[in-house]
């Protein structure tokens, strides 16, 4: 009876409470409870899995939330951040409402867009985490925005991207008629993908890096900026993405395979350099050319930069779906990405390279000093290279230009 | 009174066997059709569908070259399917028996075992523009410095993703029609003929051919079905743009943007519907070629064609055996290599690394993959062998219910996975390895049974009636005479079974939610890293695991009856 | 090895859709050897089958088949106490040549080793034991099938053709071993052939099938 009986009073708050989103969680607010409850939770994490950097420090982070919470943390590898979204859509569906199999998921853009307005996520949670106020949200709010979406306290940061172009500078100096100094806005890259074809190319739409490219064109080849930060809808499409189409049209002869084809992702973008078919790329990860170096992947010749026009960036977060049973458990590991020994370890070049989102100004100068960038690397990017930072337009933009791209120049 | 077969202890668990294999194989697909099906018609209440209308259709029609998509599933499937049969006859026919055919078939075993998707990542290494072939080539023959720029992996026309479906296929088709051939006395048919005058390669194809197809047309009509609807292939090699049916399926299931959830139904069962049409397609080529054969062969040319058809016979099955081994051989040198700059032979240096970052997270996945591998085939072969086993013992033909065993076979896992995995949420399941073996067995089961049937159902019937009437039981006659007769077919079943789970990335992708890791699921999705290096590493592993099976089948007898002449070589 | 067994065959009548393939009804005595003749397709292996309990369902049979003054008809072929000798001497290949003479022994025996070695030197195969039955001669397998047909001891015993295969000379050794051992053993016989020197040299009774 006595293992029996507290087994039953835990059923009775389940059998009497309805059947609401937040029905099993616990109250952010009272952290001590939450660190009680997550002790001893399994959390399952889903996250893109392309690259065994990334994989690698998800697995630090597994061994560290072990060691000091006691929870076991298992990084469930996804392709594409959506598989975990259809499979919590799934689950609705199937009416499991309270009984998921994704705790945590790293996430943003149209996949939070997605999951927020159709209630699958479990929040506000972000802004009662412990180390969220090193973000500095008053001065940072890019940490609170997601595709100019609030994020409204439903993902928290945990990482930094932006648009970095690289190239082998041992082929730009070459013999060869190439520019020997790299495109620096969006029209000096048509000039020199007509004097260099077949040496440029970017990753098949939907990819999100190649979705990312023609936001970045787009945002260089219109006037109308106000109108790319609210609904497509509320503008006209057509007449706005017109510089576009006819900039694509323009550029594709002169792409690799003549534009007929693209890799499938920024990494076989990556790899498409490596094999000296490419001589100019781009990645959303700033630190990515420089860990290919060191993995072999790219010659020792290959140097990095951010345009003068300046590229693109965005936060990427993790959330916590509304039918997840773990959230406590899932609060606490966000809150551990959160904290400055996992961004600094995050940041480490040998380790991942992905940039903080702690504001460095509300650390102690012990923790500050983690934060230091090697800069002796040839292959990355010059330090203050990533000011010129532009925000990402309204995720309907995304799925609108995907869709144009795809009618576009699918088939034909 | 006498005809009444005495039943013993056992036999109602035997004569359930049957009955529980269709269940288990049938239940599933339908019930994952139905919710394909429901969806695709706009009856999804979780999204706000709750009216049938025919929305998913038009949105599907509307999607940008689903036409293409849909023929090129259609094409690449029946070409795949035509180029792997007549390789596969044309070599039968000219094989004499030669060490170089001994040879080529001891070689295409273990092709057999090698996962599509390491097969795939090979050939990709070996024919893209920076591939080994254009380097072996370059800048020598070629002149060229840097890589060409042409369209190879990926071609629109899915050239690529034929040539990956037809190293795979070769192997598959090659044993179902050695395991086939004994049945048809063939020495004695192509003797018989060429006392007649026939050529010795053109008599098997008169005398032999005819006979063998019907034999093997239902793995035929599998390997259709499989090469129309094709993923991880199609992702590896197929076209983009648009890609073919199934990968734009996989696509827009897991699109962010809820709806298409719809449209992917939708698209499940257009798929359905082009493995159909590339079946019936297939029926009608194959009255027509009946028809053809048939004057072909009672016109009585005995001489005109000998030559051709029997280096034809020898050349293709070569060049493809050197194509999938020197693939492998790309993934084992990719796995080491540093920088490789084109058009180098050879990476400028060698390096563990890649080995050493992989090795703490293989043992994981392996050993997932060699659990679920493991149960999924002991269940698989313990109910074929009881199924196979009460057929004897009632003596009845066998049940006119196993075609069945093929529905996993033919219905293309896209088109029903998504469903069943809609129906195990609802009945409460969790993703574990108890759930991924019960997806595995769908597939591992059919293929136990097809390998073991032919050996078991040919065993002389005198063996255990011998056993009988020195006193043993009929559960004795199996333990003791059966199974160690059998052992060497059984093994090699298991070694299929092993190979089939080993390879397995949608099912179990799909009911494991990720939380059950396989090597092959591992290696397709790092695959989405693109990194050549760490492929190299995944696949290579993934390609060998298999193997560990089919050299226990194959050791393990040789060991066992090292002492037993006549069991060298046994059925 | 000199118990008597008598077999009866009572009213036997076997059909296959409604066609009679074979009428018998005969006894036959500790020792004796009854010979059935007949072309081939005159119902001889079917009423081996028969009796041995082997009968496909397809077929339809009457009568009654008494052992030593029991109905063994509705009994399972394991449980019928007939031993069978085959035309090929099927000598189990993965067991060895003792393995196949132990196969058939009683489990409760005493002393089987030693049993197994007094019956390889009977039929002058002493120290064979360990071999492996893919090595021997065409005529030493068929005395270890004869062998294992005896030590399994049987209480009567059916011969499929058991010399058909052999070559002249030694198929005349063999009939005077097979008919010799199952008369010491005072076994009942039933022998099926189409030779007529098998039936003469048997020298019991000889039925002839029609068709």
């Amino acid at each position: 009876m006595r293992t029996l009986f507290p087994r039953l009073a835990a059923l009775v708050p389940t059998l009497l409470l309805p059947a609401t989103a937040l029905q099993a969680a616990p109250a952010p607010a009272d952290w001590e409870a939450v660190l009680d409850e997550a002790r001893g939770q399994a959390v399952y994490w889903y996250a893109w899995a392309g690259e065994q950097r990334t994989n690698d420090y998800i697995d630090w982070v597994a061994g560290q939330v072990e060691e000091q919470f006691d929870i076991a943390l298992t990084h469930v590898k996804v392709g594409d951040t959506s598989e975990a979204v259809s499979r919590v859509l799934a689950e609705k569906q199937a009416g499991n409402h309270d009984d998921g199999n994704v705790d945590l998921i790293w996430i943003n853009g149209e996949n939070f867009a997605a999951m927020k307005a159709n209630e699958l996520l479990f929040g506000p949670f972000a802004e009662t985490l412990p180390n969220f106020a090193l973000t500095h949200p008053e001065h940072n709010p890019e940490v609170v925005t997601d595709f100019t979406l609030p994020t409204e306290g439903y993902e928290s940061p945990w990482g930094r991207a932006q648009i970095t172009f690289y190239y082998d500078s041992h082929e730009l100096r070459g013999d060869s008629q190439e520019v020997a100094a790299p495109p620096q806005d969006i029209h000096a890259l048509l000039a020199w993908a007509e004097a260099n074809p077949g040496r440029f190319t970017y990753p098949r739409i939907p990819d999100f890096t190649g979705s990312t490219f023609l936001k970045q064109a787009l945002i260089e080849l219109t006037d109308e900026h106000e109108a790319l930060y609210a609904p497509v809808a509320e503008s006209d499409f057509a007449a706005i993405t017109a510089p576009l189409w006819d900039y694509l049209d323009a550029l594709h002869p002169h792409l690799w395979r003549s534009g007929r084809q693209f890799p499938a992702t920024g990494p076989e973008m990556r790899s498409l350099m490596g094999n000296g078919e490419l001589a100019l790329a781009f990645t959303f990860t700033p630190s990515e050319p420089a860990a290919a170096v060191a993995d072999f992947e790219l010659p020792e010749s290959t140097r990095s930069y951010v345009p003068e026009s300046g590229t693109l960036g965005n936060v990427h977060f993790v959330a916590i779906p509304y039918n997840s049973p773990h959230k406590a458990g899932a609060m606490v590991v966000a809150d551990f990405l959160l904290s400055p020994e996992a961004q600094a370890h995050k940041q480490d070049l040998d380790v991942w390279g992905d940039r903080t989102v702690l504001d460095l100004a509300r650390l102690d100068d012990q923790s500050r000093d983690l934060f230091t960038l090697d800069d002796s690397n040839p292959a990355m990017l010059p330090a203050g290279a990533l000011q010129k930072t532009l925000p990402e337009p309204h995720p309907s933009w995304m799925t609108a230009l995907q869709d144009a791209w795809q009618a576009r120049y699918i088939g034909d | 009174m006498a005809t009444d077969h005495p039943r013993d202890e056992g036999s109602l668990m035997l004569r359930l066997a049957p009955v529980l294999i269709v269940i288990l194989l049938v239940a599933p697909i339908l019930a994952g059709l139905t919710m394909a099906l429901l969806p695709a018609f706009g009856y999804l209440p979780a999204l706000g569908g709750e009216r049938l209308s025919l929305d998913p259709w038009r949105a599907l029609f509307a999607e940008p070259g689903i036409w293409r998509s849909a023929a090129i599933s259609l094409a690449s499937g029946l070409l795949a399917t035509a180029i792997s049969l007549a390789v596969v006859l044309l070599f039968l026919a000219a094989a004499s028996g030669s060490r170089l055919d001994r040879w080529i078939r001891r070689l295409v075993s273990p092709l057999l075992s090698i996962p599509h998707a390491a097969a795939a990542f090979g050939l990709a290494f070996l024919i893209a523009p920076s591939g080994l072939v254009a380097r072996l080539a370059s800048p020598g023959l070629t002149g060229w410095e840097r890589p060409p720029d042409l369209l190879i992996v990926h071609d629109p026309w899915g050239l690529s993703l034929i040539a990956g479906l037809v190293i795979k296929e070769i192997p598959f088709l090659l044993l179902m029609s050695l395991a086939a051939l004994p049945q048809l006395d063939t020495e004695r048919r192509v003797a018989m003929a060429r006392s007649l005058g026939y050529r010795p390669t053109l008599a098997w194809w008169k005398v032999v051919a005819p006979s063998l197809y019907p034999l093997i047309r239902l793995p035929v009509f599998a390997v259709i079905a499989y090469a129309s609807s094709v993923v991880d292939v199609a992702m590896i090699l197929g076209p983009t743009l648009p890609p073919t049916l199934a990968v734009s399926i996989l696509t827009w299931f897991s699109d962010p943007d809820l709806e298409t959830r719809f449209l992917a139904s939708a698209g499940a069962i257009l798929q359905l519907g082009v493995t159909a049409t590339a079946l019936m397609i297939w029926w009608a080529l194959e009255r027509l070629v009946a028809r053809l054969m048939r004057g072909w062969v009672i016109r009585g040319g005995r001489r005109r064609g000998e030559a051709s058809l029997h280096i034809a016979g020898k050349l293709w099955v070569v060049l493809v055996t050197v194509i999938a081994f020197a693939g492998i051989a790309g993934l084992a040198i990719h796995s080491v290599a540093g920088f490789w700059r084109f058009p180098d032979l050879l990476p400028t240096s060698a390096t563990l690394a890649h080995w050493a970052r992989a090795l703490p997270a293989l043992a994981g996945p392996i050993a997932s993959t060699a659990l679920v591998a493991v149960a999924s085939t002991l269940i698989a072969a313990a109910l074929a062998l009881a199924a196979l086993e009460n057929e004897q013992r009632s003596g009845r033909h066998p049940s006119r219910a196993l075609w069945l065993l093929y529905l996993p076979l033919i219905v293309p896992q896209i088109a029903f996975l998504f469903g069943l995995v809609v129906v195990m949420e609802q009945l409460g399941t969790r993703p574990t390895h108890a759930l991924v073996t019960f997806g595995h067995l769908l597939f591992v089961l059919p293929y136990v049974f097809l390998s073991l049937s032919e050996a078991y159902r040919r065993f002389d019937p005198r063996w255990s009636r011998l056993a009988l009437t020195l006193g043993a039981s009929r559960n004795g006659a199996f333990w003791r005479v059966r199974l160690p007769m059998l052992l060497a077919p059984i093994l090699t079943a298991v070694a299929v079974g092993l190979a089939v789970s080993i390879g397995q990335y949608l099912p179990t992708q799909l009911l494991a939610g990720g939380r059950v890791t396989t090597v092959t699921t591992e290696a397709v999705s790092l695959a989405a890293g693109n990194n050549r290096r760490v492929i190299g590493v995944w696949a290579l592993v993934q390609a060998c695991l298999p193997l560990v099976g089919f050299i226990i089948a194959i050791g393990l007898p040789k060991l066992l009856w090292s002492n037993r002449r006549g069991m060298q070589g046994a059925p | 090895m000199n118990a008597t067994h008598r077999l009866q065959l009572r009213d036997i009548c076997i059909s296959l859709e409604g066609q009679t393939l074979v009428e018998l009804d005969a006894e036959i005595g500790p020792g004796e050897v009854l010979t059935v003749m007949g072309p081939s397709g005159s119902g001889k292996s079917t009423l081996l089958a028969y009796l041995a309990g082997f009968l496909a369902p397809a077929f339809q049979a009457r009568g009654r088949v008494l052992l030593d003054g029991r109905d063994i008809s509705g009994l399972p072929a394991e449980r019928r106490g007939i031993g069978l000798l085959f035309q090929d001497p099927l000598l189990f290949p993965h067991l060895s040549v003792a393995g196949n003479l132990r196969f058939g022994m009683p489990r409760a025996g005493a002393n089987k080793t030693a049993r197994v070695e007094q019956a390889l030197g009977n039929i002058g195969l002493a120290g064979f034991g360990a071999r492996d039955p893919a090595t021997l001669s065409g005529g030493q397998k068929a005395r270890v099938a004869l062998m294992r047909l005896l030590l399994s001891a049987p209480c009567a015993v059916l011969l499929d053709e058991p010399f058909s295969k052999l070559d002249t000379h030694l198929r005349h050794e063999m009939r005077r071993l097979v008919f010799d051992r199952l008369h010491e053993a005072g076994l009942p016989s039933l022998l099926v052939t189409h030779d007529r020197e098998d039936a003469e040299e048997a020298g019991g009774r000889v039925i002839e099938l029609a068709h």
